[in-house]
């Protein structure tokens, strides 16, 4: 029960502090919005399975807020089926990107020695390689056809940029005083790193935890686009491969089947992006206490 | 003599600056005794700070040797390594950084008391705790457990630091200084709170300051060092090495000192150098490397030959000036 | 003899927040034609916004709720209100009339500029003198600030120590003959012999150019050392000003009285020393009736209702204090 109103308590200063920041709350409600329309919305509005030929290419009505698409169907309704794919890797695209560059950063930082050289020079060998090129090759070697593996090969192919950023911010954090003071009342290990470090870090892993997630969902849209994974199915990736495969772009009434997709990936990064403008203050101990 | 705490035998400590070897102390020993406060003094870049890290355990030295309770530390068993670690605890400077900023007063003083197991369950801790804040006079210690340290006075959070220390019980505490950055009006209250530790439960004290007023103060009793460019220059009991200074640079340091007495500090009489540039410590003068600025080096000898620290009437100096005796 | 600044009721505010920062509180003042007038007083008493304030560089946030200052070249000039200049005067009044120097010189400096070209920019934006004219000039002071012209000159920031650069700094801030000039901790980083080099030349200079001097700073010794007259500022309001010797020697007000009480010198015996109690006021939720009651062993059932404006002890020492005839 306590620990339940402790949590509670600790959301409302989270929501009060990201209140403040006008952009990041507005950020924060569009991101709530989008997710609820993606998980919610086709419970309420279930998938066209017939095409409508009668209704091709058409552009905004009050049926159809955002146009139709080559086969008649709702575009609006399709932008809703098509969210929740690009979240869901986003999503785990973006912790397990955060999570191998914590992991490895940070160790690479507090070990220093071979395992800090070693760690260097495998993240700047990592960073000279192209990324896109690399990834279109192995998604198309590897069949993608499933979220996860997909996930797991663009957080494979993320996490050196961020390790070499969370290594640098290691190694100021283990230079101060309260560090030291740990060291010197034989704390531990992992007592320094998670509660000495970590915690000064949060606002950090939480901003690149979100820019990990924008990476992922232009890698994504962009391999579904080119064609290169064959993930099947509603996706704003696949919607805006289609449009462009069928000719929508010639056509000046189909300007809302190439555009609703683009404002949906356009409008869930930007929801994020302003989410990260507001996360300093919620992690920062000082605002913390004066709500 | 009181058996030694802490003793540094002949260390040095160098640093790698790119290609640079730069030495920040070079060949120090100094012995101190159970209860015993001594000060090291000094300008920035003197070494003073790295000996006291050193002696904390922070640093290693490159050659030499320190000895906590006659053992080497490079030396030590597990256990014996493990009673040196918490017997020897430092105080930091500024008291804006040495305190991590997410955690409440508690958790600070909590994490030690709970892995080292001093305490067991949780009520039990923060009885502890509240102990530890009566200790350095945060009264009522319940105004401050909760509180984060951005929420306290910087002479609030040193006192904090303090007590963080006191929770493993040390013998030996550094202090690298402690007071230098809290407000002048409460320095004197927080020295005579380390005081009353050393006059309670025996602790010794290694003062790390520039300020030779507040070095006398607080080491009353006890010796001061003076240390230039990583040397131990002087070393005497406290108010011996103010009143009868006898390296010349501590004869400089304390006519050049400004005094909050108008009268005392307009009539000082001032002992000029030779030279206001402080060599650098990738280039260090041979022989006293003091003497480029030094208004009374001897031409030959003091470009030469680096001054032993010997024993010169009731205090040990390195200068060729000084003769050696009792 | 006209002061060359008088200040009149100064009051300055920080809004933040939680609510405004009473930073400088109705301050009232002269700072005299040539004198060294050392403000001391603890973090958070308003000395570094008084400074600030004068030079009018104080940050957005802050407010000047009321108050004046009074300027005068010299005896025969007409009075300039500070206050009331606008941008375009204000320019040509920093730096010609009013100069500041800061703690640390480095940040003052543009790091990819020559010491040279630093001069330039400032003589070039008060359109002083250029070329040989101004390298004569500069070489003229960097003499008085006791520094090598042929070292300085042509040098960056980073290849200067600190001493050097904060006498870069004041010599800097000397090039277009201000009448006042502000130091706001000038020496806190540096060590003991730089410092002494510096406020030795400080001394020097005031003789041989006859500026006022402001010199706001933490420090007793220093006040003690190079000071005139010395003003103790405590939670944003002047308590004491007097003669140097008189406010060390005899000070009225009890936080001047601790003050001195606190600072060991070489010779000060230790039982003599002892701290203030407590902790300097928060600035924005202030005491009421004298701010320094809650720490002061003097104060009465007065001075927790009532605050004391500044009153005569003596002949140019004044304080602000009920019971300054107590001490």
């Amino acid at each position: 029960m306590t620990t339940v109103r402790a949590f509670l308590i600790e959301l409302g200063k989270t929501l009060k502090l990201l209140a403040r920041n006008r952009v990041a709350f507005f950020g924060l409600i569009v991101l709530v919005t989008l997710i609820f329309l993606s998980y919610i919305g086709p419970l309420i509005w279930p998938a066209e399975t017939k095409s409508n030929l009668a209704a091709i290419y058409q552009g905004p009505s009050w049926q159809h807020p955002l146009g139709t698409d080559f086969q008649g169907q709702d575009n609006l309704r399709q932008v809703i089926h098509g969210g929740r794919v690009i979240l869901e890797i986003a999503f785990i695209t973006g912790i397990l990107t955060t999570l191998i560059a914590v992991t490895l950063g940070s160790l690479s930082a507090f070990l220093g020695g071979a395992f800090d050289s070693v760690m260097t020079e495998l993240i700047n060998v990592w960073l000279t390689i192209p990324q896109f090129p690399l990834l279109a090759i192995l998604a198309t070697m590897l069949k993608v056809s499933d979220v996860w593996l997909l996930a797991i090969i663009l957080a494979l192919l993320d996490w050196p940029g961020l390790a070499r950023q969370v290594r640098a911010q290691v190694l100021s954090l283990k230079q101060r005083d309260y560090v030291e003071a740990a060291i010197t009342l034989d704390l531990g290990t992992p007592h320094i790193i998670f509660r000495e470090i970590m915690p000064n870090m949060m606002s950090y892993i939480a901003i690149s935890l979100i820019f990990a997630m924008t990476g992922a969902i232009y890698q994504q849209t962009g391999l579904v686009f080119l064609g290169l994974v064959p993930l099947s199915g509603a996706n704003w990736g696949v919607m805006l491969s289609l449009a462009y495969n069928r000719g929508a772009i010639y056509t000046v009434d189909a300007l809302g089947n190439v555009l609703a997709p683009v404002g949906a990936i356009a409008l869930l990064q930007l929801s994020l992006v302003w989410l990260a403008r507001g996360l300093e203050e919620v992690f920062n101990p000082r605002l913390r206490t004066s709500v | 003599m009181p058996t030694p705490i802490i003793t540094l035998k002949h260390v040095s400590r160098t640093f790698r600056v790119k290609r640079h070897l730069i030495k920040a102390v070079d060949d120090v020993s100094l012995s101190i005794g159970e209860g015993e406060i001594v000060c090291l003094v000094g300008e920035s870049g003197c070494g003073k700070t790295t000996t006291g890290k050193m002696i904390a355990g922070l640093l290693a030295p490159s050659a030499g040797t320190i000895e906590f309770c006659d053992q080497a530390i490079n030396q030590m068993a597990r256990a014996a390594f493990r009673k040196y670690r918490l017997g020897v605890q430092m105080v930091h400077q500024d008291p804006y950084a040495s305190l991590n900023p997410t955690q409440t007063i508690y958790d600070i003083i909590a994490a030690p008391l709970r892995h080292h197991k001093f305490t067991r369950a949780g009520a039990d801790t923060r009885a502890r705790a509240r102990e530890l804040l009566t200790l350095v006079d945060m009264t009522p210690p319940d105004d401050f457990l909760d509180k984060f340290p951005h929420q306290l006075s910087g002479g609030q959070r040193q006192r904090v630091s303090i007590a963080r220390a006191l929770t493993v019980n040390p013998s030996f505490i550094v202090a690298d200084e402690a007071v230098s950055m809290v407000d002048v009006s409460i320095r004197i209250g927080l020295l005579n709170l380390l005081t009353r530790f050393r006059d309670q439960l025996g602790m010794s004290f290694l003062f790390i300051t520039h300020d030779l007023a507040l070095a006398k103060f607080f080491a009353w009793e006890g010796r001061i060092g003076v240390m230039y460019l990583g040397r131990l220059v002087e070393l005497a009991p406290a108010r011996d090495l103010i009143a009868r200074p006898q390296h010349p640079y501590t004869q400089v340091l304390l006519s050049a000192l400004p005094e909050a007495d108008p009268q005392v500090t307009r009539n000082k009489p001032r002992i000029e150098l030779r030279s206001m540039d402080v060599p650098s410590l990738m280039r260090l003068p041979t022989g006293c490397a003091f003497h480029p600025r030094c208004s009374k080096f001897i031409g030959n000898v003091c470009e030469r030959v680096v001054p032993e620290l010997t024993a010169a009437h009731g205090a040990h100096v390195a200068c060729h000036l000084i003769k050696p005796g009792p | 003899m006209t002061p060359t600044l008088s200040i009149q009721n100064l009051t300055i505010e920080y809004a933040v927040r939680r609510g405004a920062v009473q930073a400088v509180r109705n301050i009232s003042f002269d700072i005299r034609r040539g004198e060294v007038l050392s403000l001391i007083g603890e973090s958070g008493s308003g000395k570094t916004t008084f400074g600030l304030g004068v030079m009018r560089l104080l940050p957005t946030m802050a407010r000047v709720r009321q108050g004046s200052l009074l300027y005068r070249r010299d005896a025969a000039s007409d009075a300039l209100e500070v206050l009331k200049l606008n941008d375009a005067a204000l320019r040509a009044f920093r730096w010609k009339h009013v100069a500041m120097v800061f703690q640390s010189a480095l940040n003052s400096f543009n790091p990819v500029l020559r010491i040279s070209d630093q001069f330039a920019d400032t003589a070039h934006a008060h359109g002083y003198l250029r070329g040989n004219l101004l390298a004569a000039r500069a070489a003229q002071l960097f003499t008085l600030v006791r520094l090598d012209p042929e070292r300085v000159w042509r040098a960056f920031p980073h290849e200067l120590s600190g001493g050097m650069r904060q006498r870069v700094m004041i010599a800097l801030a000397l090039l277009l003959e201000p009448q006042l000039l502000i130091l706001d901790e000038p020496t806190t980083a540096l060590d003991v012999l730089t410092q002494r080099n510096i406020i030795d030349v400080l001394k020097e200079l005031r003789h041989k150019l006859n500026f006022a001097l402001l010199f706001i700073s933490h420090d007793l010794s220093l006040a003690a050392d190079l000071a005139d007259r010395v003003a103790t500022m405590y939670a944003g309001k002047l308590v004491e000003i007097g003669d140097v010797f008189t406010i060390f020697q005899s000070p009225r007000h009890p936080y001047t009285t601790g003050l001195i009480r606190a600072v060991p010198t070489l010779t000060s015996d230790r039982k003599d020393l002892t701290s203030i109690p407590g902790s300097p006021p928060d600035l924005i939720d202030l005491p009421s009736g004298c701010k320094f009651h809650p720490r002061c062993p003097l104060a009465s059932a007065r001075c927790k209702s009532e605050e004391p404006e500044l009153e005569d002890a003596a002949a140019g020492h004044q304080v602000a204090c009920w019971n300054w005839r107590a001490i």
